[in-house]
């Protein structure tokens, strides 16, 4: 359904531009439909820049990203309004996604005046409702609402009662429970489940990975723009081989086990592949391209449905 | 005994009347202890902890009474309050990262810091760069703004500067819920390294991720509407919780391992009463799977086993 | 000028470390209780009805207002009360106010009224005229450059740049020398082609800073062209601001062609305040103690500026859904 080959994004920074920084290099995965993949990688490592470029809110540097088959970049006017009507984003920040000055029903009227412009009134509010209640809110309370009269749990779930009320077929979810408590995040990860459920894809983008596992079928770890480890959720949990994803699965706080005893617990696991870089073991020690930092950009597969990139920078001398 | 807070009751003033944040809380810290106070957002943490450091125009003293290693704190007087804040009792507020003024160094805001306080910069200065190595950061780190540096050594930074001068308390309001997991572990055994230490005696550490306080708190305390619903040792909240709202909190919590296709968790169905005009009786009956007629009255917070207090009908 | 737009939600203005850590700061997100008291009766109407609701409620609009309005009848009133010529040597040499002359007359008999009452009406022309094209251009600049970004944006900030650099003054010399008779619009008008880039800056910044939310994504998702992205999205977050930046280039100009007046390269026929305070100080009424030929003007300009002032300080209160409920 949607396939990002070889994808890259150059930020120009800098006075006039003059430097380039390398957000997101040579990234390429897929995401089928009725599948979550989660993103998974630490602040900075290029996560939502990868979301936003699928969202065509900003462009490639170079690769191509496809839906369904058509280059998204090649996308304008009225094709691009038709893309928008399958592909929807949700963001991490309910609050920074109105506009404070409109009541939330904005966020409808905007695809109203784009999408639904023959609905009539009455029509339109029964649609309304009617997405409101499949993300269990109440049409009374929310509607006619200022932003900040509501809770961050509460707009993030109108949000994607927003993107339901088109045809969505993909849906971008860039970290869209960090800013909720406890209940509720189980609320909208329970709604994601369920959409998945309805053959949605969902490209799941989080730094918390009890809550990547909880609810995706692949995994993507990204570091520095980078992926270092890729595959099916239960290997790259249950047998992580890369330096950075352990030291990310040692960080993860836990409610039932102390840092100390997972990473114990790791280290164990992990004592067969220690100090030993997998990809240049297999690839050779001059196999594939190389980036400009000397770390090799592919990945090999170390187990069915399970990759892994180099261990540079992570693990020095391994390779 | 650090810290003894008896019925305090801290309002905010609207147009509406008083938003009733903070009613008739109670609780001890120990010497040591480092308790964690979890709650769904907007339950009065924050007020909590603001209380214990400065009740500003917006908020209004109602009734309570704080004690600071015997001291009784004047905490209703701004003023007075001056001479205990940052020296006696630090608090790191809810989103002080991003209140750093972006346009002074760091070494600056540090010295004007000190000296706001009558301390000199150069007296403190072998401590404070001694302080930062044990946090990983080198002394050049005084000498850049606060937008070079990432989110999780501004936290640890701020962490350093509030306890500089060993208050007894130190109030942490949501420093890792901005950070990514390497950050907020780095941040979490800053705290207990500090205690262990002796930089403070005793820590609140307010935050709604439970899983964080699991690894680092001593007890943990959980919220509910303006009142503490339970207080405990950690490990008796995650294994033997009594108030049915800390069970529905943490079973809702997901963990490692546990998958949607396999097991979906549910969270707790409901949403917290207006604090405007909360209803009288338990704040939670609403939305508890146990209430019955007693619960229209108001269920004490009493100590149910040692260091076990639960306001609950069911479990009195 | 620090002005923060009803969107500024965040780190606050002055945010001092010191107050950030001994607990001074108070969390800037949490402050709006969720519950929402103290709505006023406003969830059925209309957000313009409402806006209307707390205008009238707000004092400070209501007193700036006032004074506008009164300014405004004088203009409208003042040359049906006193018609003709306001120029006419028409009274007593010199006298104060009286029943007859109600601001009194200048050293050569005309009536200050008449002049008041007609300058009024030049300085509000100027304000508008003048303040209104440099906010349109202002505007179209600093939306473009802060929307767009890129080389449109170094091109629009290199003119911006020239036109911020040219000497007004020697500008208006050399167009002076030009043109011997200088109508009221020519004046607005140059002022509004002169007076905008600190505006366009001023919106270009914001522009840029409100362009990067991601209720702007959200807009663009859901199919809205760039145009209507900058007016139905981020105009309206700044629309106080916008109000105030009118505002000062409406003042900006009265102050800026009552100077040129003043030092005589105003308008040569018809008058303005600017131009009675220029007539005054020209033919002593200072040193004469004829206090009621330059105190009409001078208040009057006063008068408006402030109360533009004013007014936006208590708009601003009203824009602001979050400052309303406090
Ligand atoms: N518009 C931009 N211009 C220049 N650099 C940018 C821009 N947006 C992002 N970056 C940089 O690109 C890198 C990746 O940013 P991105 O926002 O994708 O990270 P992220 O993984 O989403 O992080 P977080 O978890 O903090 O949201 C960062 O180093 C960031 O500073
Ligand atoms: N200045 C204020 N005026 C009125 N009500 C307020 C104000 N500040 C907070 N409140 C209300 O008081 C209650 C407690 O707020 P508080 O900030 O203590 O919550 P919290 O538990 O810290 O939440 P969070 O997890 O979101 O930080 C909330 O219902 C909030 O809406
Ligand atoms: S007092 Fe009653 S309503 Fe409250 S928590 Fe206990 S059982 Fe539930
Ligand atoms: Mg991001
Ligand atoms: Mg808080």
């Amino acid at each position: 359904m949607l396939q990002l080959d070889g994808v890259s994004k150059v930020y120009r920074v800098g006075a006039f531009g003059g430097t380039g920084l390398t957000a997101v290099r040579d990234v390429s995965f897929t995401v089928r439909a009725g599948e979550v993949v989660s993103l998974i990688g630490e602040s900075g490592s290029g996560k939502s820049t990868i979301g936003k470029m699928i969202l065509r809110l900003i462009g490639v540097t170079s690769g191509s990203i496809t839906f369904d088959g058509t280059d998204i970049a090649r996308l304008d006017g009225d094709s691009l309004r038709a893309y928008y009507r399958s592909v929807q984003g949700v963001f991490q920040d309910p609050f920074s996604s109105y506009n404070p000055v409109f009541k939330v029903d904005h966020i409808f009227d905007l695809l109203r005046g784009t999408y639904f412009r023959d609905a009539g009134d009455a029509d339109w509010r029964r649609k309304v409702e009617e997405s409101l209640e499949s993300v269990m809110l109440d049409p009374a309370q929310i509607l006619h609402k200022y932003p900040h009269q509501l809770s961050g749990g509460q707009l993030q779930r109108l949000l994607v009662a927003r993107a339901l009320l088109l045809d969505t077929r993909f849906l971008v979810a860039d970290e869209i429970i960090s800013m909720l408590d406890a209940s509720t995040r189980i609320d909208v990860l329970n709604l994601l489940g369920d959409l998945k459920g309805r053959g949605l894809g969902i490209l799941f983008i989080t730094h918390d990975l009890s809550l990547g596992n909880y609810i995706s079928e692949k995994t993507v770890i990204l570091s520095r723009g980078r992926i270092v480890e890729m595959g099916a959720t239960g290997r790259v949990y249950g047998n992580p081989l890369h330096p950075y994803t352990r030291a990310l699965m040692g960080s993860v706080p836990q409610l039932h086990r102390k840092w100390s005893e997972v990473e114990a617990d790791l280290a164990a696991k992990g004592a067969n592949v220690a100090g030993r870089c997998i990809y240049h073991a297999q690839h050779g020690t001059d196999g594939g391209p190389v980036a400009p930092d000397g770390v090799a950009t592919g990945l090999v597969e170390a187990e069915a449905d399970h990759f892994v990139g180099c261990f540079r920078p992570y693990l020095e001398g391994a390779c | 005994m650090t810290l003894q807070v008896t019925d305090l009751r801290v309002y905010y003033r609207t147009l509406a009347g008083d938003v009733r944040a903070l009613d008739g809380v109670t609780f001890d810290l120990a010497d040591g202890e480092i308790m964690g106070l979890a709650g769904e957002s907007g339950c009065g943490k924050s007020t909590l902890g603001n209380s214990l450091v400065r009740i500003d125009g917006r908020m209004k003293y109602v009734a309570g009474t704080v004690r600071l290693d015997g001291l009784e704190l004047p905490i209703a007087d701004m003023d007075r309050m001056d001479e205990f804040r940052f020296k006696d009792i630090s608090i790191i507020p809810q989103y002080a990262m991003s209140a750093l003024n972006p346009t002074r160094k760091i070494g600056r805001m540090v010295a004007d810091l000190l000296e706001s306080r009558g301390v000199r910069f150069g007296e403190m200065r072998t401590e404070l760069e001694r302080r930062l190595l044990l946090v990983g950061l080198t002394e050049a780190v005084l000498d850049r703004y606060p937008i070079e540096l990432s989110g999780g050594m501004k936290q640890r930074m701020v962490m350093v500067l509030s306890t500089l001068l060993n208050p007894s308390l130190l109030i942490a309001d949501e420093i890792t819920s901005a950070l990514d997991v390497t950050s907020q572990r780095a941040v979490a055994e800053t705290l207990v390294e500090f205690r262990a230490r002796g930089f403070v005696k005793g820590m609140i550490v307010i935050t709604h991720d439970v899983s964080i306080l699991y690894q680092v708190a001593d007890t943990l305390t959980i919220m509910y509407a303006g009142k503490l619903a339970e207080k405990a040792p950690t490990s008796v909240i995650m294994q033997k919780a009594l108030h049915p709202y800390t069970d529905l909190l943490i079973s809702s919590l997901p963990e490692v391992g546990v998958r949607f296709d396999e097991r979906r968790l549910s969270g707790i169905p409901g949403t917290p009463p207006s604090l405007l005009n909360p209803p009288p009786g338990c704040r939670f009956r609403d939305r508890c799977p146990l209430a019955f007629e007693k619960c229209a009255e108001e269920p004490p917070f009493v100590e149910v086993a040692p260091d076990h207090s639960v306001a609950c009908w069911k479990v009195a | 000028m620090s002005h923060q737009t009803p969107t500024d939600r965040g780190v606050p203005p002055g945010g001092s470390p010191v107050t950030a850590l001994t607990g001074a700061v108070a969390p800037h997100e949490a402050p709006v209780p969720r519950t929402a008291p103290g709505r006023l009766p406003s969830e059925t109407v209309g957000r313009r009805r409402e806006i209307l609701y707390f205008a009238l409620h707000g004092r400070k609009v209501l007193v700036s207002v006032a004074i506008l309005l009164v300014l405004l009848v004088i203009a409208v009133v003042g040359p049906i009360l006193r018609p003709g010529d306001p120029n006419a040597f028409v009274g007593p040499l010199g006298a104060p106010p009286s029943a007859d002359y109600w601001f009194g007359t200048t050293t050569f008999g005309q009536d200050v009224f008449a002049q008041f009452a007609s300058g009024l009406t030049a300085t509000f022309l100027v304000g508008l005229t003048g303040g209104g094209l440099a906010a349109l251009i202002g505007m179209t600049v600093g939306f473009v450059a802060g929307y767009r970004g890129g080389v449109l944006d170094e091109i629009l900030n290199m003119i911006t740049n020239v036109v911020l650099v040219i000497p007004t003054l020697a500008l208006l010399l050399v167009v002076t020398a030009y043109l011997s008779a200088r109508g009221l619009f020519v004046e607005a008008i140059f002022i509004g082609l002169t007076s905008w880039p600190w505006a366009a800056r001023a919106i270009r910044a914001q522009t840029f800073s409100l362009k990067t939310r991601e209720f702007v994504d959200l807009a663009r998702m859901s199919g809205a062209s760039s145009l209507r992205v900058i007016f139905r999205e981020i105009a309206p977050n700044m629309s106080s601001y916008l109000f105030l930046t009118f505002i000062l280039l409406f003042g900006g100009s009265i102050l800026i062609a009552a100077s040129l007046d003043f030092i005589g390269l105003g308008p040569t026929d018809g008058t303005s305040l600017g131009l009675m305070m220029y007539n005054a100080v020209a033919w002593s009424a200072l040193q004469l103690g004829m206090w009621w030929w330059f105190i009409p003007p001078g208040l009057g300009i006063t008068a408006i500026v402030g109360a533009l002032y004013v007014m936006n300080v208590g708009l601003d209160e009203i824009f602001n859904p979050r400052l309303r409920e406090a």
